[in-house]
């Protein structure tokens, strides 16, 4: 009573933190996890176990060693980072490349630029694209999906949709093994019913909107369906574009990273439309067979352009 | 169900003090009235020391446009007419009265008999809300018959009665509606002559299931009037935003609710007005609460004006113990008191204790644009921005993202997951570049 605490309003918090919303995003990549570890077994372990910490040291060590500040470690964003990273890669690819991949993620994707809240882009995808640049076979050689593999790096590969695609050789997997992830593909993209989980918990969470993934999603569907419909030979059907490749993990995951996306529901419509419409213009025209993270990393170079010139909705806009 | 239409939160409600029976608080030997309300200029002192007042005569005539007459509370002899510090913060001209019985001016009716019939006229009605010093009791004490005034050219079709009472912890509103159901529909029908319209509706959010239903039996009586229930979402309250959840028009920016034909007034004032016209009662009494987690006796209480809060407090059982911080008023809109020796006041709808782990704020963490603050604002603004160019000291950027247009309601504070103190800088930035508005203004 003798010590009465003065501030302005308001007087109570609603208890939302950082960690709990990272801590939240985590819980929603679980079950795209648990797809990854079954279909890849060992070597999704291996590498997912090692993206994580090795983004957690790496952050601890340069804010230890480098600017001397106070660790974050425990905010989650670090662990996030390297889960997402990890989803992101082959199951069969060498722990060491994992180890640069989060080092550049970390360092260069988020430290440099002071930490959470100031990077322009997605870390785990600055991490992703460098080792796609770096290590372009490793990157691109994913292991055929074996229930419980106990296999890691020699594991018997197998093409992606989308590079059978590209190279017009093979055969399509059936949409029921697109849907569930019985497919090739990097580690967490995929099982479109496991990312899909994990969507549906980040909305009823609150943690993200509808307007990232669904712009996404939609722009693709339609786009790639109009050039479906236009030559069905040369174009695959907006059903594999949605299913297959990185899109889905990317729009839901990704794309909708706090940081690196717009700030208010119009904008956030616009980057979507963005990003969908990069996503197929280099699926379908592009030298890669995937286009997702660069389109991301592409929209989150507009993200500044697009909080300065697209507002919210004000109070009173549409004043009848 | 209705609620607005842009942002919004919904805390904790915490209303411990719900269906608690208003009581009436006890006469201290005396009291320190204040001449002046939050905004508008005080009014001057028609007293002086040794002057014997009883209780409703005037002591405090309006001075200026924006401002309300001030009537004594209790009878007595006036003691010292000083400044003294008031729940704002500031130290404010006021009158202290040593308390002598309690004896009523003579023309106040103070029998509880309902008196629905008004025979006066519009500007006699007018006139005696003007006289009795009735000003808004949801916060802002802005005079009341101003409001009833719309300005030249204008007019209102619609009169909003707000009843959401959406600050978390208080009932005073919700009881009084209990309480006092015909008493405010009388109100609401005098209003209502007052403006020349013919429909009222009275906004209740749903967690007031039981004054819904009364007041909805007792407005079957009351041609023109409604009651409407809504969702639970703060700051509803706000009188902009109840507008929109009622009759779904949104009031321009940088404009008042008359410009789209809506009069709002808070449901404890149009009980002063009943109060005002039909028992010639001037504004010497209001009901608030005493509240908080930890309060020995979360209560409504009829107070007289000028008590100082603490004594009302200590009727309610003290201040418990590892009380943090005590907040006048609301948790998301009230003001921290340096101590309880503050007089009650028109504005006072309560008084909140803290506990010592809720009253110191987290520590701020970087923004990580999350959007959270502008999904919950209700006025469709970016806090994260008109923050940052606060601190930066941007004040023809902050206009341009209208930050004039803020209803300080606290919603992004509130919500902010790196603890960030966004309508603190919100706030600094607003008084700023309303000082600059106005020199523009004036030149």
């Amino acid at each position: 009573m003798d010590k009465l605490i003065i501030s302005p309003a308001p007087h109570i918090h609603g208890g939302d933190s950082v960690s709990k919303n990272m801590t939240g995003v985590i819980i929603a990549l679980i079950p795209a996890l648990l797809a990854g570890l079954y279909f890849f077994g060992l070597g999704a372990l291996v590498v997912t176990v090692t993206a994580v910490l090795a983004c957690v040291l790496f952050e601890f060590l340069i804010q230890k060693y480098l600017l001397k500040s106070e660790s974050s470690i425990m905010d989650g964003s670090a662990a996030l980072t390297g889960l997402l990273l990890a989803l992101n890669l082959p199951s069969n690819i060498p722990v060491w490349m994992v180890i640069a991949g989060s080092l550049v993620a970390i360092g260069i994707g988020k430290m440099s630029f002071g930490g959470l809240g100031n990077n322009p882009f997605n870390p785990a995808l600055v991490g992703r694209v460098f080792m796609l640049i770096s290590f372009p076979v490793e990157m691109t050689t994913w292991p055929r999906p074996v229930p419980f593999a106990t296999t890691y790096l020699d594991a018997e590969t197998a093409a992606t949709p989308l590079a059978i695609l590209k190279s017009h050789s093979g055969e399509l997997p059936s949409t029921m093994d697109m849907f569930f992830g019985n497919m090739g593909g990097s580690l967490g993209e995929i099982s479109a019913v496991a990312i899909l989980i994990g969507l549906a918990y980040l909305l009823i969470r609150k943690i993200i909107t509808w307007h990232i993934p669904v712009s996404i999603l939609a722009t693709v569907f339609v786009f790639a369906g109009i050039l479906h419909l236009a030559n069905p030979e040369a174009y695959a059907s907006p059903v594999v574009h949605l299913f297959t490749g990185g899109l889905l993990l990317g729009a839901v995951f990704m794309a909708t990273d706090y940081v690196t996306s717009p700030m208010n529901p119009r904008g956030m419509l616009v980057y979507g439309v963005g990003i969908g419409l990069i996503t197929v213009i280099i699926r379908n025209f592009g030298a890669y067979p995937e286009g997702v993270s660069f389109a991301i990393l592409i929209m989150n170079g507009f993200t500044p352009l697009i909080n300065t010139y697209i507002k919210p909705r004000r109070f009173g806009e549409k004043a009848k | 169900m209705k609620t607005f239409r842009l942002g919004g939160i919904h805390p904790q409600e915490n209303k411990f003090s719900a269906g608690k029976k208003i009581q009436i608080a006890e006469l201290p030997k005396q009291v320190v009235i204040p001449l002046s309300h939050y905004i508008g200029s005080p009014s001057e002192a028609v007293v002086k020391k040794g002057d014997l007042v009883k209780v409703g005569q005037l002591i405090g005539k309006a001075n200026g446009f924006i401002s309300a007459n001030v009537h004594s509370s209790v009878s007595g002899k006036v003691n010292k007419i000083d400044v003294q510090l008031d729940a704002s913060g500031y130290k404010r001209p006021a009158v202290f009265i040593d308390v002598e019985g309690d004896e009523w001016e003579e023309t106040i009716d103070r029998s509880t008999e309902l008196k629905r019939d008004c025979n006066l006229t519009k500007e006699e009605i007018l006139a005696k809300i003007k006289d009795a010093g009735i000003v808004g009791l949801g916060g802002a004490t802005f005079p009341a018959h101003v409001k009833l005034s719309p300005p030249p050219g204008k007019k209102a079709d619609i009169l909003i009665i707000n009843a959401v009472e959406c600050e978390p912890y208080l009932t005073c509103d919700h009881q009084l509606m209990l309480e006092k159901g015909d008493e405010i529909l009388v109100g609401i029908t005098i209003i209502m002559k007052a403006l020349g319209v013919t429909k009222a509706v009275i906004g209740v959010e749903n967690n007031k299931k039981d004054a819904v239903a009364h007041l909805s039996k007792l407005a079957a009586n009351y041609p023109g009037v409604e009651v409407q229930a809504l969702k639970v979402q703060y700051p509803q309250g706000g009188e902009k935003q109840l507008i929109d959840a009622v009759i779904r028009r949104q009031v321009p920016s940088g404009r008042i609710p008359i410009e789209v034909g809506a009069v709002v007034q808070n449901v404890a004032t149009t009980y002063a007005i009943y109060e005002a016209v039909q028992k010639n009662k001037p504004m010497v009494e209001r009901v608030m609460t005493i509240t908080g987690k930890d309060a020995p006796n979360p209560g409504n209480y009829l107070v007289r004006l000028g008590i100082y809060l603490s004594h009302v407090v200590d009727m309610a059982g003290g201040v418990p113990a590892g009380t943090g911080k005590i907040v006048g008023g609301g948790p998301m809109m009230g003001r921290s008191l340096m101590n309880l020796n503050v007089p009650m006041a028109k504005g006072s709808s309560g008084v909140l204790f803290i506990k010592d782990e809720e009253s110191v704020r987290k520590p701020i963490q970087n923004c990580i644009r999350c959007a959270k603050c502008v999904t919950v604002c209700p006025m469709g603004l970016e806090p994260f921005l008109l923050m940052n160019q606060s601190e930066r000291n941007m004040w023809p950027e902050m206009e341009t993202n209208r930050t004039m247009d803020c209803i300080e309601c606290g919603s992004c504070s509130y919500t902010c997951p790196s603890n960030r103190p966004l309508l603190d800088y919100i706030r600094y930035g607003k008084s700023t570049v309303g000082g600059i508005i106005r020199n523009r203004a004036a030149k």
